[in-house]
């Protein structure tokens, strides 16, 4: 039996939705997992009550709720409140979608570069409008940090502003990276279990012993990371977002 | 971080190149452009569908669902502060009510001891009036029973010593020597 930890990133066109240019737009097993991850969220902030004290689902919602708010007020202060359904979609989208992709033969979607790299493209693009919409030309202090002699200044300057550009990079990539390491960390050591159980018989049942609790460590970790790297991606949002709104600290 | 993101780039690269040959060819899939397209739309509409219910929808009613709790637990936190106020008051108003009640009753209590203390002193004063009076007129009758009985010693005496005389002398003295004599001896 052969390991192959890429299949899982494959992307199968379901059907076709039409053409732009010469790209065929497919809805693909991708598109089925972003459209589970909005449905899944709109059901569990929708579906859940209204109560005084409230239920499960609804503690759930509600806790969600509470929990974009107080990052966004403790990193971008009470006025980063205005980017409070950006940055609660962002975190929602990251955290549900990479719930579901640690289930088996689920598709991750943050697996893929291309939709990372959109979304922080997305971050990158708001912080700068409306940054310079807000701030003018007071928004590119940013870049000039203060306290610093005059003679370093200008190589200052340029890594800040080389470091605000690979911003988008690095904010895709980190979550992007880890989400496609450890799956397939997770997919190579479960299919050791497998591999040593067909070839090596009875042997093979106890030595697969090892890797099946080294898998299920493993994804107890990769839990974790679904939820932190969704965290991570919404409080760099955050913080983003407090270089547009206070330019001057 | 710096180290998959250098991966990532050389991966890339190879990519571009692979699926210049031809789809699905053993490219690493994330790299594959030619599903970029598809991924980016679908991830446009999912993104906006999302943004449009979390902004219109959800997070107002969430939120809303939180402040009604917030300000409900407030109006009942305000609520029994009232209502601790109003007792408070009460049992303030209470007390005020029972100092004067007692503060009256001791007021009733001494007017009516001084009042009876009046009466009593009134009613003292005239039975002593009345006893003096009895007094004077006991030791006025007393005077007079005493002169009486002074006078009727007179004669008495006067009789006994005209008869005194006429014994010893066998003249019967003259009667206004002896009353004379008799009142010269009473007088010493």
């Amino acid at each position: 039996m052969k390991i192959d930890p890429i299949h899982q990133f494959n992307i199968e066109p379901l059907f076709t939705l039409g053409h732009i240019g010469n790209h065929t737009i497919a809805f693909t097993n991708s598109s089925l997992f972003m459209l589970i991850a909005v449905l899944l969220i709109a059901l569990l902030m929708l579906a859940s009550g209204r109560e005084l004290v409230p239920g499960r689902l609804q503690s759930v919602a509600e806790i969600s709720y509470e929990f974009v708010a107080t990052t966004i007020r403790s990193t971008a202060g009470s006025e980063g409140m205005k980017f409070f359904p950006l940055i609660f979609s962002l975190f929602m989208f990251l955290c549900v979608s990479n719930l579901v992709g640690v289930i088996p033969y689920t598709f991750t979607i943050a697996s893929h570069l291309i939709v990372t790299a959109a979304l922080a493209l997305l971050v990158f693009f708001t912080v700068l409008i409306y940054g310079v919409y807000k701030n003018g030309l007071k928004f590119f202090s940013i870049f000039v940090p203060q306290g610093v002699p005059v003679y370093i200044l200008p190589l200052v300057m340029f890594i800040e502003v080389l470091s605000f550009f690979l911003r988008p990079v690095s904010h895709s990539v980190r979550l992007f990276a880890n989400m496609l390491a450890g799956h397939i960390a997770l997919k190579v050591f479960a299919g050791f279990v497998a591999m040593l159980g067909f070839s090596l018989g009875a042997l093979g049942w106890v030595g697969g012993v090892l890797p099946l609790a080294l898998t299920i460590a493993l994804y107890a970790l990769e839990l974790l990371v679904a939820f932190l790297q969704a965290y991570v991606f919404a409080i760099l949002t955050c913080i983003y977002l407090n270089d547009a709104i206070h330019p001057g600290h | 971080m710096a180290e998959s993101h250098g991966e990532a780039k050389g991966q890339k690269a190879g990519a571009h190149t692979e699926t210049d040959g031809g789809h699905h060819g053993g490219a690493f899939p994330p790299f594959d452009s030619s599903n970029f397209a598809s991924q980016l739309v679908s991830l446009a509409i999912a993104f906006v569908a999302l943004y449009l219910i979390v902004s219109r929808i959800a997070l107002p009613r969430v939120g809303g669902t939180i402040d009604a709790r917030q300000n409900k637990i407030e109006g009942d936190l305000a609520e029994a502060q009232k209502l601790k106020d109003e007792s408070d008051a009460a049992l303030k108003a209470y007390e005020t009510e029972l100092a004067n009640a007692r503060a009256n009753a001791q007021a009733i209590g001494n007017e009516t001891r001084e009042k009876l203390n009046a009466a009593s002193e009134a009613e003292r004063k005239a039975l002593e009036e009345k006893l003096a009076a009895k007094l004077a007129d006991a030791e006025k009758q007393i005077a007079t029973t005493r002169t009486n009985a002074m006078s009727n010693v007179r004669g008495i005496a006067a009789d006994a010593a005209g008869a005194i005389v006429q014994q010893l002398a066998g003249v019967t003295p003259d009667a206004n020597a002896v009353n004379s004599a008799v009142d010269a001896s009473l007088k010493g």
